[in-house]
């Protein structure tokens, strides 16, 4: 599938303010992390920030920007208008949360639950907008919504952690939550990999055309003699060709290195312990966006078989 | 608008596409494209269409597939369209209801006025019919030619999809696929019409008739009996025949 920059940054940027947003949600309330109106401020203007910049980048592959509030409308059969009425009802309890903390220095519970609900059920929606989708076999898999919100934990974890030590107050809770998040994502990650790739489609040239009783299926003659828009938007090959490497390398500045360092960061605070999780949030990022990229590069769709691919 | 019709329609208009037939002379591709250029919606665009790397979106494309080896390999023409499913997702996933399924008939429409071109519904479509069209960044898709078979302006006969009007070998067919007594219907269930992609559940409405058995004996080819057996009443040349085919 062609990986469109929009949505990429839309996934990565909007699961980060969410997951923040879900953390601070639950964590301020118990003192985990700094209580005074300033970081409140920072903190939530970074979550709510990730998430308006993710929400308008994902309009930016729509045929029709001015048409898209339409998209609210159908809830009730489609997770892409799911995810848009979550995500704009999120925006109340979030505000209010903001509202309370950082005008009248009172951060609530309540609100802060409510947000953190609505955060993680609108990464739930994000998650099924592809795991409903039969014909792309590496989305339609039970993994691709627990990966969607472990990657949203962590990279909000990580982001929070860098805005808590600025502020000079990390809590051993949330070092702990950032190390742990880590190891959480990217091992739903290498299983779902695991499983994808084992996996064989049951979908064939022979199932697609009804000729595999008579033989195996092979394209003769592409319909058109130029790309049409299915070949672009569901052919793309790139990174099939270069999967492993990339996979390494989202592994290496994902996870191993923000894993070294979220260790250390147990034992260091102060400036360099700012320094560190800034390091550590930026890798794990880096990261979060190649297998983002991966993710949509590397899945097929049953389009192919009509186009000379012999599995999807 | 967006959530499949509740019951399943009376009707299920659809094309019964018959393989052994079909020449993929690509005359109802082109038909396709020049009606629903010019009548509903809007214009089917095409880009740089006289120069290098010309595009275009169409809602009929025929393939070409080799099939099987040897005496039983073949070449089949293979022509695709919106099959007008029955469990159609790219009705479901739509964000804004401009994708629907009509309750009176189950031919699938876009409202090309909802439409935000966020592609997810070609994204759910297993078989590749929808394409986002170019100039009107809006889903485009095989109406049936609605604006055709409906249109009282026109002869009885040509109440037909442009494909099925235009095709020369008759290879397809347009009719109702619910009612077991019309000619479509009759012809599935004689040729043993089946859906694509079965595994994927989508219940397409449109059936493909498969390619008939072929025939190797020269005379179950319509050629004369003759040539098998040059000289059936013996004599010298029977003689010389039997000798020859050692």
């Amino acid at each position: 599938m062609h990986p469109a920059a929009s949505v990429i940054l839309f996934t990565t940027a909007s699961g980060a303010g969410y997951g923040l947003l879900a953390l601070l949600g639950l964590l301020a309330p118990i003192g985990a992390v700094p209580s005074g109106s300033w970081f409140g401020f920072t903190a939530l203007g970074l979550s709510l920030g990730l998430i308006t910049l993710g929400l308008l980048s994902s309009t930016f592959h729509l045929g029709h920007r001015e048409r898209a509030w339409r998209a609210m409308s159908q809830w009730r059969s489609s997770w892409l208008s799911r995810e848009g009425v979550s995500a704009l009802a999120t925006y109340l309890p979030a505000g209010l949360f903001g509202i309370v903390w950082i005008f009248f220095g009172a951060v609530s519970g309540f609100l802060g639950v409510l947000a953190a609900i609505g955060g993680a059920v609108t990464v739930y929606c994000t998650g099924m907008i592809y795991r409903s989708l039969k014909p792309i076999r590496r989305w339609h898999n039970p993994l691709v919504v627990p990966v969607y919100l472990a990657f949203a934990l962590m990279t909000g974890a990580l982001w929070l952690n860098v805005l808590a030590r600025l502020f000079g107050e990390g809590s051993s809770l949330l070092s702990l939550i950032v190390l742990l998040s880590i190891v959480l994502a990217w091992a739903l990650k290498v299983r779902y990999w695991r499983a994808v790739d084992n996996a064989t489609g049951e979908s064939t040239p022979g199932t697609a055309t009804g000729l595999g009783r008579f033989g195996e299926v092979r394209l003769l003659d592409p319909p058109h003699t130029q790309e049409n828009y299915l070949m672009r938007e569901m052919g793309f090959q790139v990174a099939r060709k270069h999967s492993e490497k990339l996979r390494h390398l989202a592994l290496g500045i994902g996870f191993f290195i923000p894993v070294v360092f979220a260790f250390m960061l147990v034992f260091v605070g102060g400036g360099y312990g700012a320094f560190l999780a800034l390091v550590t949030a930026i890798g794990g990022s880096i990261g979060v966006v190649i297998e983002r990229w991966l993710f949509f590069a590397e899945a097929k769709h049953t389009v192919t078989l009509y186009y000379g691919e012999q599995a999807a | 608008m967006t959530s499949l019709p509740k019951s399943p329609p009376p009707k299920r208009l659809g094309l019964v596409i018959d393989l052994d037939v079909c020449v993929g002379c690509h005359a109802c591709v082109v038909n396709c494209k020049e009606w629903n250029t010019g009548g509903y919606p809007a214009p089917l665009s095409d880009q740089s269409p006289y120069g290098a790397g010309a595009s275009g979106s169409w809602l009929n494309r025929v393939h070409g597939f080799d099939v099987g080896d040897g005496d039983s390999g073949r070449t089949v023409h293979f022509p695709k369209s919106c099959l007008h499913c029955e469990n159609a997702a790219c009705v479901t996933v739509c964000p804004t209801g401009a994708s629907y399924k009509r309750e009176a008939d189950g031919i699938v429409l876009v409202d090309e006025d909802r439409c935000i071109g966020c592609g997810l519904c070609a994204w759910a479509c297993p078989y590749g019919a929808r394409e986002l069209d170019g100039e009107s960044r809006v889903m485009k898709k095989c109406t049936l030619c609605i604006d055709r078979i409906y249109n009282e302006n026109l002869e009885e006969i040509d109440r037909v999809p442009a494909c099925v009007a235009t095709c020369p070998t008759s290879a397809r067919s347009f009719g109702d696929l619910a009612d077991p007594e019309s000619e479509v219907a009759k012809k599935v269930a004689e040729r043993g019409g089946y859906d694509l992609m079965p595994e994927m559940g989508y219940g397409p409405t449109n059936k493909y008739l498969p390619p008939r058995p072929r025939k190797t004996e020269a005379g179950a080819t319509g050629a004369p009996a003759a040539l098998e057996t040059a000289a059936p009443d013996g004599g010298f040349l029977g003689w010389l025949d039997a000798v020859l085919s050692r």
